[in-house]
């Protein structure tokens, strides 16, 4: 690649063609502030917090977005630079709600620090505010634009990564606001509550509906049977909101945790991931043995599932009718577990812990109720919230001694924990459904063609006679070019994996802020290693699985399977009504 | 006689059958830019020399037709001065507020607009008649101040000329 020579704050700086004076300064190890910029995702230079000097120019330059040319001789800390990004900051400031000692984001909010940096110790600008609105619509996430700086990372996110285009600037000027299609709520629009918009968001603009305080009173009603469940990617990324590396295995410590913040059980969302393997692969086989709908797809990503149904309804035969492993826990822990013990399911308050704020909307899909009693899930948690009520409890977390999962439905396998990484679901059914075809034992359980972070991965796995030709995807613009292939007939998959997010679940909407590349690569990297330290691999392995088979459901795809385990998907549509609302419902002004 | 049917049943059916051609020809623009890139300003400008206005069947076609999300079509049109998302009346009346039309008493003869029609700039009469918008310069300044009617051209507008232009469109169906 050809190489250009810039100079930076007297530094000579030789850098590929193409880089910007952000990255050139990067690579020097000088530090620009930036607030809308996000690396690898979003560079429109819109906040103007990364201005810098260049020699000859009139103005100041963004340098996220200003190409390094060769010879440019440009300045980082002058004080026409320093005074001006002062000035940009000020100005947000003044049209932020400002409350940051009770905000959600207080501590870990990016326009704090930036204000923190460039030292500003006072606000000039006092006027007028812009119109606000309190979003409290969907059931995953809110939008409370009084804190909205107007940086379009979630629009990006929206458009470019998930392809849902459910955000998106309106007006213009101080009337500039970022809001749903058409103006309407949240809940109204094709939005497929991923909350990747919240991990991106800088700010409190965008943050997940609460569900700690129905958790806290459940805790302490004393009539509740009070079961907690804990998906696999949250073991490996809680422990950040602790001040821990990134993919640090904390399975132990949040056990304990949870154990002592009053939980009567903890259980593990691994035991029904399990389980989903053994339903999902068995329905494969009958597809693949009875001419059923190919490629089949997977099932356990709640917002992948509302994206197919507002985008592709079309396909919907196509998706694997099991439930996801969160709705199996709670379908069984009303059912199985409840009578086992002797409780009335009505008395069974079950609690999940996700890295997802897609779940929340999925517990109140009004098909996930396995008994006369109310949803299965009572009460969903993202990783966020879980440690925020770990925190509140007093806690400290770091410290804590290891725990052990209760049984029967915290026992798990390998195969389990690595739903959490993308590509992990397609790996634990190709370990089972391989063994279940061909009878014999599988030696390399690592199916690592399916690792990783590219968005699309492929393979093909001999199973017996058959070649299994299967395909991965991670984002929803990466399943938007599977879906496209497949409409278009030219998907000769017989199996495919689709998680909503980048990385899978481990980057989902609800895990700790911020998430990056490296964040995703590190937490991976603790599921893979959670995996290989279990003395089971394998889904049909398990115990637990295997006892629940013999004593209630007899086999997969049974009457009893079907009715627990198994759902049905809905049409819906990629536009909002036309005409059924204008702003004035959803304009609630904030005091 | 039972065959006949009243002038307002007539009148409803006419306008039914105006809006299913305007939707024909709406599907006409989009065909023919399908898959270039940036038509959308252009699609949306000829769609509301067809509506008048883009109401959200409107905004909802264009982005089905040309596969770009609703919410983007909605935040283009909303950044546009030029695009309206409420109705129009009949007649779109502009005043020109350009530097020539202003000295020479542009912002009196809008203030009369306003008072004789009841009407705020941007807004549109009860009846559907009259939209009342401004201009900022027609580059035709030596007729200032220029009042435009549609495509209808007044120059050195004075303030009692106003009822007249009002009035020689508020008459018959046109």
């Amino acid at each position: 690649m050809e190489n250009l020579t810039l100079t930076i704050d007297g530094k000579q700086v030789t850098v590929p063609k193409g880089s910007t004076i952000l990255q050139a300064a990067k690579s020097a190890g000088i530090h620009i502030p930036t607030l809308c910029y996000l690396e690898n995702v979003h560079a429109i230079g819109a906040c103007r917090v990364c201005l810098v000097e260049i020699e000859g120019a009139r103005g100041l330059v963004a340098s996220c977005v200003y190409p390094a040319s060769e010879g440019l001789v440009v300045k980082t800390n002058t004080p026409r630079v320093r005074s001006a990004r002062r000035a940009v900051v000020e100005l947000m400031l003044s049209a932020h709600r400002q409350e940051c000692t009770i905000c959600g984001r207080s501590l870990n909010c990016e326009l704090q620090a930036v204000s923190r940096q460039l030292g500003i110790d006072k606000s000039r600008f006092e006027g007028a505010m812009p119109k606000a609105t309190l979003d409290l619509s969907s059931p995953s996430v809110v939008r409370d634009s009084s804190k909205c700086i107007l940086c379009r990372r979630c629009v990006t996110v929206c458009h470019q990564v998930q392809s849902v285009g459910a955000l998106f600037p309106v007006e213009r000027g101080f009337d500039t606001a970022v809001v749903p299609a058409l103006r309407k709520e949240l809940s109204e629009v094709a939005c497929v509550n991923c909350g990747q918009c919240i991990t991106v968001c800088p700010v409190n603009a965008l943050y997940e509906k609460d569900s700690t305080e129905a958790v806290w009173k459940a805790l302490a009603d004393p009539t509740k049977h009070v079961v907690v469940q804990t998906a696999p990617a949250v073991r490996v990324a809680i422990g950040e909101e602790f001040g821990m590396a990134p993919g640090t295995r904390v399975t132990g410590k949040m056990v304990t945790a949870l154990r002592q913040m009053g939980f009567d059980k903890v259980f593990d969302t691994d035991f029904s991931a399990d389980l989903t393997i053994m339903e999902e692969g068995h329905e494969l086989l009958h597809r693949l043995q009875n001419g059923g709908v190919l490629p089949m797809t997977t099932s356990c990503s709640p917002g992948w599932i509302k994206f197919i149904e507002h985008f592709y309804p079309q396909l919907l035969p196509h998706v694997s009718s099991c439930k996801s492993p969160q709705q199996m826990f709670g379908a069984l822990a009303k059912t199985y577990y409840a009578e086992k013990m002797g409780l009335k399911p009505e008395d069974v308050y079950v609690v999940s812990i996700m890295p997802c704020t897609a779940k929340k909307y999925e517990a109140g899909r009004e098909e996930m109720s396995a008994t006369n009693a109310g949803p299965d899930i009572d009460a969903v948690l993202t990783t966020r919230e879980a440690a925020k009520m770990i925190r509140e409890m007093g806690m400290d977390f770091t410290s804590l001694p290891d725990g052990q999962f209760d049984d029967p439905l915290g026992i798990s396998t390998g195969a389990a924990v690595i739903f959490g990484a993308t590509g992990g679901v397609m790996e634990a059914a190709l370990r089972t459904v391989y063994e279940v075809v061909t009878g014999q034992t599988l030696e390399n359980v690592n199916l690592t063609d399916v690792r990783g972070l590219e968005g699309v991965k492929e393979a093909t796995v001999k199973v017996g006679d058959l070649d299994v030709k299967v395909a991965v995807a991670s984002g929803l613009s990466n399943a938007r070019k599977l879906m496209d292939k497949v409409v278009a007939g030219e998907a000769d998959y017989h199996f495919i994996e689709i998680m909503c997010c980048p990385g899978g679940c481990l980057g989902g909407g609800g895990q700790p802020i911020p998430t990056t590349n490296e964040i995703r690569l590190a937490r991976m990297k603790g599921i893979y290693d959670e995996d290989e330290a279990m003395t089971i691999r394998k889904s049909h392995e398990n115990p637990a699985v295997i006892a629940l088979y013999e004593e209630f459901l007899t086999k997969p795809l049974s009457h009893k399977s079907h009715e627990l385990l198994h759902t049905h998907y809905t049409k819906r549509q990629k536009y909002p009504a036309a005409g059924s609302c204008e702003c004035e419902k959803v304009e609630e002004l904030v005091k | 006689m039972s065959t006949h049917t009243c002038e307002c049943e007539e009148k409803a059916q006419q306008v039914a059958a105006d809006e299913k051609e305007r939707y024909e020809k709406l599907d006409k623009i989009i065909e023919t830019c399908k898959g270039q890139k940036g038509v959308l300003i252009q699609v949306l400008h000829q769609a509301q020399e067809l509506f008048g206005w883009l109401p959200e069947d409107v905004q909802i076609k264009v982005a089905e037709g040309l596969n770009v999300p609703i919410s983007e079509v909605n935040g283009v049109i909303t950044f546009y001065s030029f695009f309206n998302t409420v109705p129009r009346g009949e007649h779109t009346i502009r005043v020109c507020l350009g530097t020539a039309c202003y000295v020479r008493g542009g912002k009196q003869v809008l203030e009369q607009f306003e008072k004789e029609l009841k009407v705020a700039v941007g807004g549109t009469t009860e009846n559907r008649k009259f939209s009342l918008e401004v201009n900022r310069c027609v580059g035709a300044c030596g007729l200032a101040p220029v009042v435009t009617v549609g495509a209808d051209i007044y120059r050195r507008v004075k303030l009692d000329k106003i009822p007249g232009i009002i009035a020689k469109y508020t008459n018959g169906r046109s």
